[in-house]
């Protein structure tokens, strides 16, 4: 003879799993709808807050083909690698909004900065970013020296610039613009002064 | 079973030691799939995982362990192994094995000359199998080749395959190695073939750890060009021994030699041949920019290129084409290839969707390299021939503008520009309109490569710069 309290006791329990199994299917549907990809696709905005700063950057704008540099006023943290990162943020913020002049793939991100005695920066992106890239000489010379540039003309004493995609060695951006060496500024100056220059 | 099967792998992978470039591995070639598999020692037995042979020729293939037998299952053949024992049976038969079988992490490994005798009755086809060189052919797969010298000036070995071949083409001090190391070339009737010649007196055929190799002999440096989709390649003296016969041999792939004003290069300028390198970008694997959902860019790069050939040829000035079909070539080789044929002047070819006309690069010079003496920096060998790239530039620039084509010049990080000892331009061309299906025009295209060659031929005598 089986107490009667074993019997509601394990009745109980079968219908708590059974009601915990249902929410569970239930959550799991849930989750599967939302995108991972819609998450990462934000562009990192630079922080809202703190002191503000004039900087100037430099826009790439496909057409036709040219290199702006615009005035912005952004917040930026003192640390000088913060700097370098959050400056780049606030460029890529551009191309990945609404009507940008050169867009980029979505969730391109540049996922560090390294600034390294004596003069070399270290601009680390993303896979996102590099992948997605348009494949082209000069959509992809724009790229590098859009990035460079605003590098060089916002914290003092680059020499040479590297870059990284996913902290690892690449040979091109996209096929093109070459990755394998280090950039000298003093080289990317006078491409940025040719790009200027609307032929 | 699958993904069993999956799971096992990667555990036994796990605690295989790490593979390296030297790793021995074995080459199998079907008429579905080429691929090679790590060979593994075990007790000075060459071993290789069973399974990973056959599971991509086969739709259903699996194994399960039970204890110490291992069972296997391919289409519709059974198999079964005992650990330690080296008698298995195949189809219900017995088979003995020349070597114990092993079961490592639930993976079945054999002896790898076992698998002369045991493929033939699990696959049920004809097995040709190189224990020595580790190259195993399923059915009837080899790619046959020939060699015939053409007794023209200067000399050429052609050389035709039965199937398309794309090797790794290296060289050194008297020999151009041609590495096959997915394709079933196999040996002609003899593996030395002579072929009385001062210039290619000989090519030998040999293979080793599942790869094939030709390596041509040559007394002067030589080159190849691919051509008949891959199914001809040709060798012959680099075009600069050509012009200047006096000249001592080099061989390409060898150290450059020095850019230095005080070596003076063996022909003086102005008597020296007009001698272009035309490289179609990309290919093969790289197919460079989709252009659109059918155009890729090393189509256009190679259409562009065969045009530029003729113009300039039509012109007098002889042009090597680096790539005449869908080979894949590295960085590296292409500006080995272009400094070892000594050019007055080499073009880049590359197609864009976006923008109009034509854009003009030179190379943009890394930081960091040093030029000492007779050695020059890879990365920035360009450096004492920009102002000849530059006055390219400035003639075919000239020229496109003439034409009312849209042209614009600038720095360009494009490799291999950087690398290379001479004259260097590359030339993108966009469509001259916004619909990019017209970079596919013929008469586009001729009007583009036309303006180039006539650039190029106005500033030629500028363009010699001494080595």
């Amino acid at each position: 003879m089986i107490p009667r309290q074993f019997l509601i006791a394990s009745g109980v329990l079968l219908a708590a799993v059974l009601a915990l199994g249902i929410y569970a299917g239930r959550m799991r549907g849930r989750a599967s709808q939302i995108s991972p990809a819609v998450a990462s696709r934000q562009p990192v905005a630079p922080p809202v807050s703190g002191p503000t700063e004039r900087v100037t950057l430099y826009v790439a704008v496909d057409e036709p083909g040219i290199l702006r540099s615009q005035g912005a006023e952004i917040p930026l943290p003192s640390a000088r690698q913060q700097r370098a990162e959050e400056l780049l943020r606030a460029l890529l913020a551009i191309y990945l909004g609404k009507d940008s002049p050169h867009p980029l793939a979505p969730g391109a991100e540049v996922r560090a900065v390294y600034l390294v005695t004596p003069g070399v920066a270290i601009i680390d992106l993303n896979s996102a970013f590099a992948n997605g890239h348009r494949s082209g000489v000069l959509e992809e010379e724009l790229t590098v020296a859009s990035l460079v540039q605003t590098l060089v003309a916002n914290i003092p004493d680059i020499l040479r610039v590297k870059i990284l995609v996913d902290g690892k060695e690449r040979e091109t951006l996209a096929g093109h613009a070459d990755l394998s060496d280090f950039y000298d500024t003093g080289a990317v100056a006078l491409l940025v002064s040719q790009l200027q220059a609307v032929q | 079973m699958r993904l069993g099967t999956i799971l096992l792998a990667l555990l036994s992978v796990a605690t295989l030691p790490a593979g390296s470039a030297d790793e021995k591995k074995i080459t199998i070639y079907s008429t579905t799939t080429n691929f090679s598999l790590p060979v593994y020692d075990r007790n000075n037995v060459e071993y290789i995982g069973l399974l990973e042979v056959i599971e991509p020729l086969g739709r259903n293939v699996n194994s399960r362990t039970d204890g110490q037998h291992w069972k296997l299952r391919f289409n519709d053949v059974d198999a079964e192994f005992t650990a330690g024992k080296s008698r298995a049976k195949v189809r219900g038969r017995d088979i003995d094995l020349p070597g114990n079988f092993l079961l490592e992490s639930g993976r079945g490994l054999v002896p790898v000359t076992s698998l002369g005798t045991l493929l033939p009755r699990l696959l049920g086809t004809l097995i040709t199998f190189n224990p020595t060189s580790r190259r195993l052919f399923v059915g009837n797969v080899a790619t046959h080749f020939t060699a015939q010298l053409s007794r023209s000036t200067p000399p050429r070995l052609v050389m035709t395959f039965s199937s398309p071949v794309n090797p790794t083409i290296a060289t050194e001090p008297g020999k151009l190695r041609m590495s096959f190391n997915r394709e079933p070339v196999v040996a002609p009737g003899t593996s030395t073939l002579t072929f009385d010649d001062a210039a290619i007196p000989s090519a030998v055929f040999s293979e080793n750890n599942g790869a094939a190799e030709i390596a041509v002999n040559g007394t002067v440096a030589l080159m190849a060009s691919f051509s008949n989709d891959g199914r001809t390649i040709t060798i012959a003296p680099a075009p600069q021994q050509v012009a200047s016969p006096s000249a001592p041999a080099e061989v390409p792939g060898t150290a450059s030699p020095a850019p230095s004003p005080s070596q003076p290069s063996a022909a003086a300028p102005g008597v020296r041949h007009f001698f272009a390198v035309v490289d179609a970008s990309h290919g093969g694997d790289d197919r460079g920019a989709a252009l659109s959902d059918k155009l890729a860019e090393k189509d256009v790069t190679l259409s562009l290129a065969r045009r530029l050939r003729q113009e300039l040829e039509s012109r007098g000035m002889a042009t090597l084409l680096l790539r005449d079909s869908d080979a894949t070539l590295s960085f590296d080789q292409r500006a080995i290839f272009t400094n070892t044929a000594h050019p007055m002047v080499y073009i880049a070819l590359h197609a864009a969707s976006d923008g109009k006309g034509v854009r003009l690069y030179t190379a943009m010079i890394p930081a960091g390299g040093e030029n000492n003496g007779p050695f020059v920096a890879w990365d920035t060998a360009q450096i004492h021939f920009l102002p000849a790239s530059q006055i390219a530039t400035q003639g075919v620039a000239a020229e496109l503008a003439r034409r009312q084509i849209l042209v614009r010049t600038l720095p360009g990080p494009i490799r291999p520009l950087n690398n290379v000892i001479a004259a260097a331009i590359a030339v993108e061309v966009a469509p001259p309109g916004a619909d990019v299906m017209d970079l596919n025009l013929p008469a586009y295209q001729q009007n583009v490569v036309s303006a180039v060659a006539n650039g190029l031929a106005a500033v030629r005598d500028r363009l010699a710069v001494p080595r």
